[in-house]
């Protein structure tokens, strides 16, 4: 079947991704909509009369919101990789009797939906007083990455040859020591690939952000993003301007984990 | 193939790679220090769980047992109420449209997602010039955050300046109002939500195909089968497997679909849109006078469904693992 590849089926597949894509195309458009054309019927199909406004709104006013959302993603991501690569190494190394109920306990937290999780949070972080802060909307954000690091770790380092880790033993090293100066070494690709997704998760997250950290100044950009479509109904240039900005990070990890998801990981949810 | 990552469903990750036990050569940690070392390991992630997993749960089945109020919600002296609030909600009017909504929307985008995804799975598995990087551009739809998604297609479905319906008038047809009309709200949600899912199913079903041996197809060539034959005949029973596990998954994330919606209607107009998911949200959340008992009930009816679901999924995956 690699033998015959017909152009047709170049250009079918190019219209049905153009087709796909199209909305994505579309929110850059409008960011590049003067406010006078935004209302034109039929719409500029093309961006010729663009003006930066938008992009100059989210400068002006996004920017503390992006800060947060950066913070958020960087803190997910560290806290995620803290909880998940030794959790990761006993289980796929130093197999503690009771793992299989960790790891049947690991897949069920990951069907509970996050607006159950967040109306928990909220009862909680009223009383610690931990609504609106940084570290209350990390430690949130982290469950949604935290079962599936577990996992992808879990699996990245059974791959691990047991030879590795014997030699070291011999020498007289401690777990701890395989563990920090061999096991995580050589994982690097899993902790890239779980550190991506924990912080594109972490970046993305609305229902937390919403719930936990919605009336205070410490705002994601995606709050920002719902509020501006709550305040000013009118200047979607700068709301799809935001929207572009807020979507660099899935971009960033399309071009850049392709590569780390393919070594990165050995197993699927569906085994070939 | 390495798919796991590239599977990880949207929010809450979940690809769930079943880690290859009991290797030839792997010793389970005997003696004593070795079995307390692999307790200490993990003792961040019991924690973690039993802190920021099992508690919240356990507030939350607290809050739809008792009767709470703004005031004793901060003091934590609600008067306990059993079922009462459970009670409530299911003799409230919105409990069966938002059953229903959450039903046919669940349906309707599992369908339309998996349709889909499998006609393009099939069509990029034919490896034509650049169908991998085509392939891959199909993902973005999923690696961009829900509130970028919903905004851009509310936008697009504006009554008056939204794209979808300057192209429905430059066609002949009559203007639709996607988000105003109850008639269509619900409608729009799930357009929207199948945009967003396809990507998820065609990675899924694209690996399923991978796995399906050439030679099975050379055969079927060699009887003259035509493409439509050799898919209703073979592709199709040989992805069963595979099919159950994304129709599965999708299932659980379809469910507490909840973003989307609430960005783009809000439940609204007039509970056109409401799911369970939504309606959750909208009486713990989306009023000044929250009703944490109620919204917390609604939640735990729908974790029950959720995991449910995810328990079968556990299930057939375990089955296929043992068989694969």
């Amino acid at each position: 079947m690699r033998r015959t590849t017909p152009w047709w089926k170049t250009g079918l597949g190019l219209v049905l991704t153009a087709l796909m894509l199209f909305p994505v195309y579309w929110m850059v458009n409008v960011s590049f909509t003067p406010d006078e054309d935004m209302r034109k019927s039929p719409p500029d199909w093309f961006p010729v009369h663009g003006t930066l406004d938008g992009y100059r709104a989210v400068l002006g006013q996004q920017l503390p919101y992006l800060g947060t959302s950066l913070l958020v993603g960087l803190g997910t991501v560290a806290l995620t990789l803290a909880i998940a690569a030794p959790a990761g190494y006993s289980l796929a190394k130093l197999r503690p009797a009771g793992a299989g109920v960790v790891n049947f306990v690991l897949l069920v937290a990951q069907m509970i939906p996050g607006i159950i999780m967040a109306m928990g949070f909220y009862a909680i972080y009223l009383n610690l007083g931990m609504l609106n802060t940084l570290p209350g909307l990390v430690v949130a954000d982290a469950t949604i990455a935290v079962p599936f690091g577990v996992l992808i770790y879990q699996a990245f380092m059974s791959a691990i040859p047991e030879e590795m880790t014997q030699a070291a033993t011999v020498d007289g090293a401690g777990p701890l020591r395989s563990f920090w100066s061999i096991i995580l070494p050589v994982s690097r690709n899993a902790s890239i690939t779980v550190g991506l997704f924990a912080f594109l998760w972490a970046w993305s997250d609305f229902v937390f952000a919403s719930t936990l950290n919605g009336g205070g100044s410490l705002r994601p950009i995606t709050l920002g993003i719902y509020q501006y479509i709550g305040n000013n109904n009118q200047q979607w240039n700068a709301i799809m301007a935001t929207a572009v900005v807020a979507s660099v990070p899935a971009a960033v990890l399309l071009v850049v984990a392709q590569r780390y998801i393919a070594t990165g990981v050995t197993s699927g949810a569906v085994k070939d | 193939m390495n798919t796991a990552t590239q599977t990880a469903p949207r929010d809450r990750g979940a690809s769930t790679p079943t880690p290859s036990r009991a290797r030839p050569g792997h010793r389970r940690a005997g003696g004593g220090t070795g079995r307390w070392a692999a307790w200490a390991f993990l003792l961040p992630l019991a924690a973690y769980l039993l802190a920021f997993y099992a508690y919240p749960l356990y507030r939350n089945l607290d809050l739809s047992l008792r009767d709470y109020t703004v005031r004793s919600f901060v003091q934590g002296d609600a008067p306990f109420i059993g079922l009462t609030n459970f009670r409530q909600v299911v003799g409230d009017p919105t409990f069966v449209p938002a059953l229903t909504h959450t039903v046919v929307f669940t349906a309707a985008s599992l369908v339309c997602q998996f349709g889909i995804g499998m006609a393009l799975a099939v069509f990029f598995h034919q490896h034509f010039r650049l169908s991998a990087t085509l392939r891959a551009l199909f993902l973005v739809p999923w690696l961009l955050p829900l509130i970028v998604s919903a905004s851009t297609w509310s936008w697009m479905l504006n009554s008056e300046a939204g794209v979808v319906n300057a192209l429905l008038r430059s066609l002949g047809f009559g203007s639709v109002n996607w988000l105003t009309s109850p008639d269509w709200s619900l409608v729009s949600v799930i357009i929207a939500n199948v945009w967003i899912g396809i990507p998820f199913n065609l990675v899924l079903l694209y690996s399923g195909l991978q796995g399906i041996p050439p030679q099975i197809y050379e055969a079927a060539a060699l009887d003259g089968t035509t493409g439509w034959q050799r898919f209703w005949r073979l592709t199709f029973p040989l992805l069963r497997p595979v099919s159950a596990i994304t129709l599965l998954l999708g299932l659980v994330y379809t469910l507490k679909v909840f973003d989307i919606i609430w960005i783009m209607t809000k439940g609204g107009p007039a509970d056109s849109s409401t799911t369970l998911a939504t309606w959750s949200y909208q009486l713990g959340f989306g009023s000044l006078l929250p009703q944490f008992g109620p919204g917390a009930a609604v939640g735990n009816l729908l974790i029950v469904a959720a995991v449910a679901f995810g328990l079968v999924y556990i299930r057939v995956q375990r089955r296929q693992g043992g068989t694969a």
